[in-house]
């Protein structure tokens, strides 16, 4: 009976402290994004007059309603980080299913030199100039390709599918090579479906990393019109360097973005995940588990 | 009876020729090989070819000569990255990449750790979805929006902590211009981003608890603190070490993102905040310096070899089972 008591009375004090915790934590991981929206949505002489604040001050759509004013910029920005995002992960996807089911039958007798020959890239590299020698030297520069190809691949991905596709039995791949069907009918047919989860988690987290890819653009393209959203907003964001290295010619015509537009472009090039992110994120969840679990 | 004798062991020979037996492993999977060519070739190129490059470190290259025209100039290279003691850039570089990692790391899954524990506790379906996806949320934006953070609130100008202080009364600052503040940033912002997806991992990792050890401890009046702390730490404890050494293996490695978009080429913050992976980063796009640029990667590279291959034998003496190889 005293048991009981003292387990209550600890459990409540834990309880309150838990949710005062938890609850402080959660503003402060979301607080920033408010500021940042409730900017977009300031009235611009008014950050000017008196700065930023967590609420809109004057609020008023000026900021987008100026983006909007030149669309073609956004739109051909949107378009660019569409056409990187899907062609990379599906082509990391089909190259990495392919690689991953393969490394993992047993008759194939090079798996495991074949499966060090990618883990090894992890342990040791080139470092960053000699692969942006080989990158360049391909062409790739000032090209989409230059977005898209050199991350489309990774060594961790490779084999988190092999052991996924490995847990698959073979009792259910038997009966279709006594039917007669090849490697490829049983990849298509009964692996990819079985092994959906995996492949929509290393779908997921690619995707994500294309949309949020600023990096490869920073070094390979300098032509404004191949900028995907993340290097366009890195662009506005940072003045000094877009003055300095003679981009200024990307707002001929306009002034230079006024304050409420900055934070106005870093919601719009958010805005496709903010919006996706309800529906991803039990998706999202699964894929850190299983990677945990796994990895 | 002499000829199919000989006839026998060529035969024999031919099947340990290691020629014959790779072609005939090669034919006999001709499929499953091709399905493997796309991500060797990839690998190879992107990988394994600017391997070859790591001779620039060893030249004083121009763009004329090329890769092997360019002047074969041994260690200079090094020598300018490891000239000055104390000062000297590798120690710089060398002291801040570890440095900021060692805290990132032991900081980060503590956290992840605690609020993983306090999630796992805390009552209500609801509370806990809500609070989980509000955690998590740093975790899909980009570094960019991190830049357009840390800029609508220190902005000298029109930052949201300037019109805080302004509307206090207390004099402004510019936190662009105080260096000792920004590994504080920096550090605030990659625990920010990182809570969500640890907290996941190590709720998965609670998950895996048995119930039963629970409820026998509550038949036996354990209150939740000792639970915590009896049950749940101890049994958290080896995955905990795990995430860590794995994570110590890649100490090397900075955070090339989180750092870039929050100093940028901020040169009054760089003793404090820069880090290998941005110094290689501007020599390689402002100042053109292919060879001191590869010389700083592939000190990088080697050094960060031999800490993954120092952690992995301590987790092989520890824990055989979880060794990368």
């Amino acid at each position: 009976m005293v048991n009981t008591q003292k387990w209550q009375g600890s459990r409540i004090f834990f309880n309150l402290m838990a949710i005062a915790i938890i609850s402080v934590v959660s503003v402060i991981s979301v607080i920033p994004f408010i500021m940042v929206i409730s900017g977009s949505f300031s009235d611009n002489s008014a950050i000017i007059r008196d700065g930023y604040s967590l609420l809109p001050r004057e609020a008023n759509l000026d900021a987008y309603r100026m983006i909007f004013l030149f669309p073609k910029e956004v739109a051909r920005s949107y378009l660019i980080s569409t056409t990187v995002t899907v062609s990379g992960t599906l082509g990391g996807l089909v190259i990495m299913t392919m690689a991953g089911y393969a490394l993992q039958r047993k008759d194939l007798k090079y798996r495991n030199q074949l499966a060090f020959f990618f883990y090894f890239t992890t342990l040791f590299s080139g470092g960053l100039v000699p692969w942006y020698m080989v990158v360049s030297a391909l062409g790739m520069r000032e090209t989409l390709w230059a977005l898209i190809v050199p991350m489309m691949c990774s060594s961790f991905y490779i084999l988190l599918i092999r052991n996924f596709i490995r847990t698959i039995p073979d009792s259910l791949t038997e009966s279709a090579k006594i039917d007669g069907g090849g490697d490829l009918y049983i990849l298509i047919r009964i692996i990819i479906p079985l092994a959906k989860p995996i492949l929509a988690t290393v779908g997921l987290f690619l995707a994500l990393a294309y949309w949020n890819d600023w990096y490869l653009t920073s070094l390979f393209v300098r032509k404004n019109t191949n900028w995907p959203l993340q290097f366009r907003l890195y662009f506005i964001l940072s003045n000094q360097i877009a003055i300095s290295t003679g981009g200024a010619e990307h707002f001929v015509g306009r002034s230079l973005p006024t304050e409420a537009v900055k934070l106005a472009n870093a919601v719009i090039s958010t805005g496709p995940i903010i919006l996706l992110y309800p529906f991803l994120q039990k998706y999202f969840v699964q894929g850190i588990t299983i990677g945990a679990v796994k990895g | 009876m002499t000829n199919s004798k000989s006839a026998l062991t060529a035969a024999e020979a031919r099947k340990f020729n290691p020629l014959v037996v790779f072609s005939a492993e090669l034919w006999k999977n001709k499929v499953l090989y091709l399905m493997v060519l796309p991500a060797i070739v990839f690998f190879i190129t992107f990988s394994y070819v600017p391997m070859v490059g790591i001779y620039y470190a060893f030249t004083n290259y121009n763009y004329v000569d090329g890769l092997f025209g360019s002047p074969f100039v041994g260690l200079k290279n090094f020598q300018y990255f490891f000239y000055g003691g104390w000062n000297s850039p590798v120690w710089l570089l060398t002291r801040n990449t570890v440095l900021y990692n060692l805290v990132f790391i032991f900081l980060g899954n503590a956290l992840q750790c605690f609020i993983a524990i306090l999630i796992t506790e805390v009552p209500g379906r609801l509370f806990k979805r809500v609070t989980q996806s509000a955690i998590l949320m740093p975790y899909f934006v980009s570094f960019v929006i991190i830049h357009a953070i840390a800029y609508n609130f220190f902005n000298a100008e029109f930052g949201t902590l300037n019109t805080f202080l302004k509307s206090v009364g207390a004099n402004t600052i510019d936190v662009y211009g105080i260096p000792w503040a920004w590994p504080f940033i920096v550090l605030f912002f990659n625990i920010w981003k990182g809570l969500g997806y640890g907290t996941v991992v190590y709720l998965a990792s609670i998950m895996g608890i048995d119930r039963e050890i629970y409820e026998a401890a509550r038949i036996d009046g354990c209150g939740v603190f000792k639970e915590i702390r009896y049950i749940t730490v101890p049994l958290l404890k080896p995955t905990f070490i795990m995430l860590v050494l794995f994570s110590l293996g890649g100490i090397m490695r900075g955070q090339f993102e989180l750092f870039y978009q929050l100093i940028g080429r901020n040169g009054q913050l760089f003793p404090l905040t820069d880090i290998i992976d941005t110094y290689i980063y501007r020599s390689l796009t402002i100042n053109f310096n292919i060879g001191l640029s590869t010389a700083a990667g592939l000190y990088q590279s080697v050094f960060g070899l031999i800490t993954v291959l120092v952690t992995n034998a301590i987790i092989k003496r520890n824990n055989p089972e979880q060794a990368l190889f």
